[in-house]
Formats: C-alpha cells, structure tokens, sequence
C-alpha cells in the first residue's frame, strides 16, 4: 500500500507538477538538482516586483524603503531557518558555489600558509572541491581527501579526531547530504571534533537545507551554505552562514558599491557585518523570493519532509534493487531521498533519455563528481531524486520505465 | 514513437556491436574526443596507406549508444577514403545534424542519426568520434 506522506496535502501547490510530457504524466525525479517552486512563492516574487521594487539600502524613497525591509526581513527568516543567533551572520550569495568559493578565497587566503592542510572528503560536489584546489594551489597549502569505501560510500570517521591530532589540518569542508551517494554525514559529531583540536568547518548543505532540520549552534560549524532553488526558491540566490567571531575579521573578496563606509580616492573602509560581503546591487527578488520558500518549508516542517524523504529514498533502494544488473550507489539503509544507478551496460545518457519519452525526468551524468566517479569505475549514473510534493505510485513509474529500457536496449 | 526516431534499428545494432572496435598499435595514429557533460571518452586510431587513403580503422571507448552507434558507422564509412574526403564526410555529416534541410549527399547509413535534429542535447553524442577521428588524421604525418 502505498504511503504518500506529504504529496496529499501539497503536491497541488505545484502548478508545473501539473502538466504532461511527452503524452505523459510528468513525473520529476530531479529534485536534487533543482527542486519546483509553490504558488505562493511564485506569487510573492511577482507581487515584489509588481508593487515593491526599487534598490536597497540607499535610497530615500517608500519603495526603496520596502525594498530593504524585505531584503532584510528575509535574512532574517534565512538565520531562522538555519537556527542561527543573529541575521548578522547570514551572507547572501548567488548559491552554493559562491559561498565556497567566497570563504576559499576570503578565510583561505588570510589563514592558510604552506604546509597546511584542507581536508575533504572524496565525495565532494566539484562545488566544494575545486574552490579548495586553487587556494591550495594559491597559498601553498595542501589538499587532502578522507576516503570513501566501496559503492556504498563508506567514511570511517571515527579516524577523523587521531587525523586532525597527528597533522595540521586548517579547514574541513564536508558535505551534509552527498548528491549522488545519497548517504548522510553526522555533521554534529565531526563539527564536535573539528572544533576540539581547532579546525574551521565548513558545511555542504546543498542537499539538506530544505530536506532536514537544520541548526548551526546545535550542528556547531563554522560555515554553513546552501541554495535556494534546491528548496523551493529562486535560482540565483542562496545563503552563507558564518560563525560571528569568524566573520567579524573575514576581508571581502568583491568590490564596489553596497559594501563600503567611506571611499576616498585612496582608499574605502568596508561596512560592518553582512553587507561587506554583498558587493553590488543584491539579487533582492530572489531573496523575497527565497523567504517566502523557506518560510513555506518551515509550515510543512522539515522533519516531516526528511521523513518522507527517507521514505522514498527506501522505497526506491527496495524496488529498484529487484531489477537486473542494476548497481546502486551509496548506503543501503539511512539514505537521503536520492538514489544514483547504473544499469547494466545501459549507459546513463540513454537511459535518461529513454525515460524522459515516458514523461520521467531524471538526471544523467557525473553529477559534478568525477573524481568519485573515476574512483567507483563509472563514468557516469542515472539519479532518480525525490522530494515531498512525489507520490510512491511515481516511484513505481520509474521501476516500470526502467523494466522497459531494460527490454529496448538489452541484447 | 519519437523515441525509435533517435534510437534507429540500425543504431541499437552498432551500439550494441560496434565495428572495428578495439585498438592499432604504432605507427597508427590516435585521437581522442572528450565530451565533458557525461564524460564519454572515445579513441579512434588511424593507419594510412602509402597514398595517404585511410587503410586501418579502430575505435574505443566508453560512451551512450548514439556515441557509439556513430563512431562505429563512421569507422565503415571513412575506411578507404581520403583525409580530405573523410573530413569533407563529417562537415556534411555535422550540416546534415544541424541545418534545416541540409543535404544527406553520401551519407548512406548515417542519415539513421537524423533523429538528433529532434534531440539537440544528444549533438554532441553524434559527433564526438567525427572530432576524434580529425584530431587523429590531424595528427598523421606528424
């Protein structure tokens, strides 16, 4: 019997759910690359820019005025979302990838001196590895990798604290919730241990952000970034969280207007708290946009949405497990609701493309790790990635698309 | 149904059992082709004859079935051909995949891949080996 926890009461805020593809049903299964957005998130963007746009932070007027308030009452509803003490600490960026690459290039460059280590896990999205790379390559210092075991993606972590006592590991960058392993990270207990022997975290919550609940003081990490259009909003717009004490003497690493105190010829001094790192006129519809998504998710409640998503991420694991020479990435139990395949010799291109024939739409390819992949011997993998607005009965679409693509290009 | 359009009879059969698969050693030139959205990697390595007519043919690699399908009907196709005339062969080919209407001169088999024309994103696929047999011959002579 099938359960759908939450896909009753909300699949239908979803107009884009709504549609055929192909002739068929949609059934989107890429939720880990970009997830859809509610109407009312929609609606709120729109409603901004119909009635209250103007720029921030600088003007006089009533609509620059309304501006600022929503700009700023969303950062504060992104450091609710994330638990954290004060707004003051929540950076906004364009996504992800620019919050890494901003700590890299803005804590890296200050902190980091030859000899020195940054420590990564084997599993990293290109995201949270090549920022690593070139400030390595920049500072002199060395990037190092915690292996991962097997297909399943195994970390022994608890070989993390005799590591960060024997070598003089700086910064420890790690994912929450891997992309295309599926398995989770206890951010808690390594944050715990980072912490012990004085080493600046940093968390991927890419995948996480919008499917668990989150809190910075509890998880206790130094950096925390995620994007928005991975949990209902805006492409465009995502979040850096900074712990204050590191945050307070991190430099900029964009210039211009925004960010500024005072400008001579000769020189600027750079605002106080987040602003500094927000060169520019800010992306202010995506952050009204991005609120009132994050605000939508905290109705739903994140525990059930990572509920449903253990759910799917089991239910998927059992039954595509039935099909012949399928061979799943990532942990067999405690999974994410994502799950990452090969198919026999069916490679994942074809596989995706045959799919999307029948109206399900998947992702094919590396997933931006293709040194993981290089490792487990794969080229590539087909994913199949779930988020509360499917229904099991889509789950059992996949399974038969996939039975088909067996027959169509099997011997 | 739109998808046998893309994956033709005669497309499955060359994927599945490719043509002139495998490797040739020195003095054979090789080329090789990157697609770096999927990671598909394919090889081709050419001998020519003493009149400069491609005399051996191979390929290999790991790739999708349109990859594969292509770079197997190629290898039948350009055998016995000149450079020029297997390089005049994929700008027809590449014309064909991409222009409304562009003419199928001497194609034969491979106008089995005017299924692509509907499925842009899969381009790349088509042609991948057509890039490395020109980095090959490219490399010939050398």
């Amino acid at each position: 019997m099938a359960i759908d926890l939450l896909a009753h009461d909300y699949r239908g805020d979803f107009p884009i759910l709504d549609q055929k593809v192909n002739g068929f049903p949609l059934v989107y299964l890429d939720n880990a690359a970009s997830t859809q957005h509610p109407v009312c998130v929609i609606d709120e963007i729109a409603r901004y820019y119909r009635e209250d746009h103007a720029n921030v932070h600088r003007g006089i007027h009533a609509l620059s005025s309304r501006a600022t308030k929503l700009y700023e009452d969303a950062r504060i509803v992104a450091a609710q979302f994330l638990g954290a003490a004060s707004s003051e600490s929540i950076i906004f960026t364009r996504g992800t990838t620019e919050g890494i690459n901003l700590v890299a290039s803005s804590w890296g460059s200050a902190h980091l001196s030859p000899g020195e280590i940054i420590l990564i896990t084997e599993m990293e999205h290109h995201a949270n590895l090549i920022p690593w790379q070139m400030i390595a390559r920049r500072t002199g210092a060395s990037l190092q990798y915690i292996p991962i075991h097997g297909d399943e993606g195994t970390v022994d972590w608890s070989l993390l604290d005799q590591r960060l006592k024997e070598n003089p590991v700086r910064l420890l960058a790690f994912t929450h919730i891997s992309n295309s392993l599926g398995c989770i990270n206890p951010v808690r207990e390594i944050c715990t241990t980072a912490r012990r022997h004085g080493v600046v975290t940093l968390v991927d919550a890419a995948q996480s952000a919008g499917h668990a609940p989150i809190n910075v003081q509890e998880l206790g990490c130094d950096f925390l970034v995620f994007s928005g259009h991975k949990c209902c909003g805006p492409t465009g717009i995502g979040v850096l969280y900074g712990n204050p004490e590191l945050l307070a003497d991190l430099e900029p690493s964009q210039f211009g207007g925004e960010m500024i105190s005072r400008v001579t010829y000769e020189s600027a001094e750079w605002k106080s708290g987040p602003h500094r790192f927000e060169a520019g006129t800010p992306h202010i519809a995506g952050a009204v946009g991005l609120a009132s998504a994050l605000e939508y998710l905290e109705n739903i409640g994140r525990s059930a949405i990572r509920h449903s998503d253990h759910h799917f991420g089991r239910v998927a694991y059992e039954k595509l497990s039935a099909l012949p020479g399928i061979r799943i990435l990532g942990p067999k139990t405690e999974r994410a609701g994502l799950v990452s395949f090969q198919l026999g010799t069916i490679h994942a291109h074809d596989l995706v493309a045959y799919a999307d024939q029948f109206g399900v739409a998947m992702r094919g390819g590396h997933h931006c790790n293709q040194p993981l992949m290089r490792k487990l011997g794969l080229q590539a993998t087909a994913r199949a990635s779930f988020y509360f607005y499917n229904t099991e009965s889509e789950i059992d679409r996949l399974v038969d698309v996939l039975w088909d693509a067996i027959r169509y290009f099997g011997d | 149904m739109e998808i046998d359009d893309l994956y033709q009879t005669i497309i499955l059969d060359h994927s599945k059992r490719p043509r002139n698969f495998g490797e040739l050693p020195p003095p054979a030139v090789k080329g090789e082709g990157y697609n770096p959205s999927c990671g598909d990697e394919i090889a081709v390595f050419v001998s020519e004859s003493p009149t400069g007519t491609i005399e051996q043919i191979r390929f290999n690699g790991q790739a999708c079935a349109i990859c594969m399908a292509s770079t197997s009907l190629m290898t039948t196709q350009v055998k016995g051909k000149t450079t020029a005339q297997a390089l005049g062969l994929k700008r027809v080919f590449i014309e064909f995949l991409t222009k409304e209407a562009a003419p199928a001169n001497g194609l034969g088999n491979l106008q089995a891949f005017g299924g692509v024309k509907k499925f842009p994103q899969r381009l790349k696929c088509a042609t991948l080996g057509w890039h490395a047999l020109a980095a090959a011959l490219g490399n010939c002579g050398q």
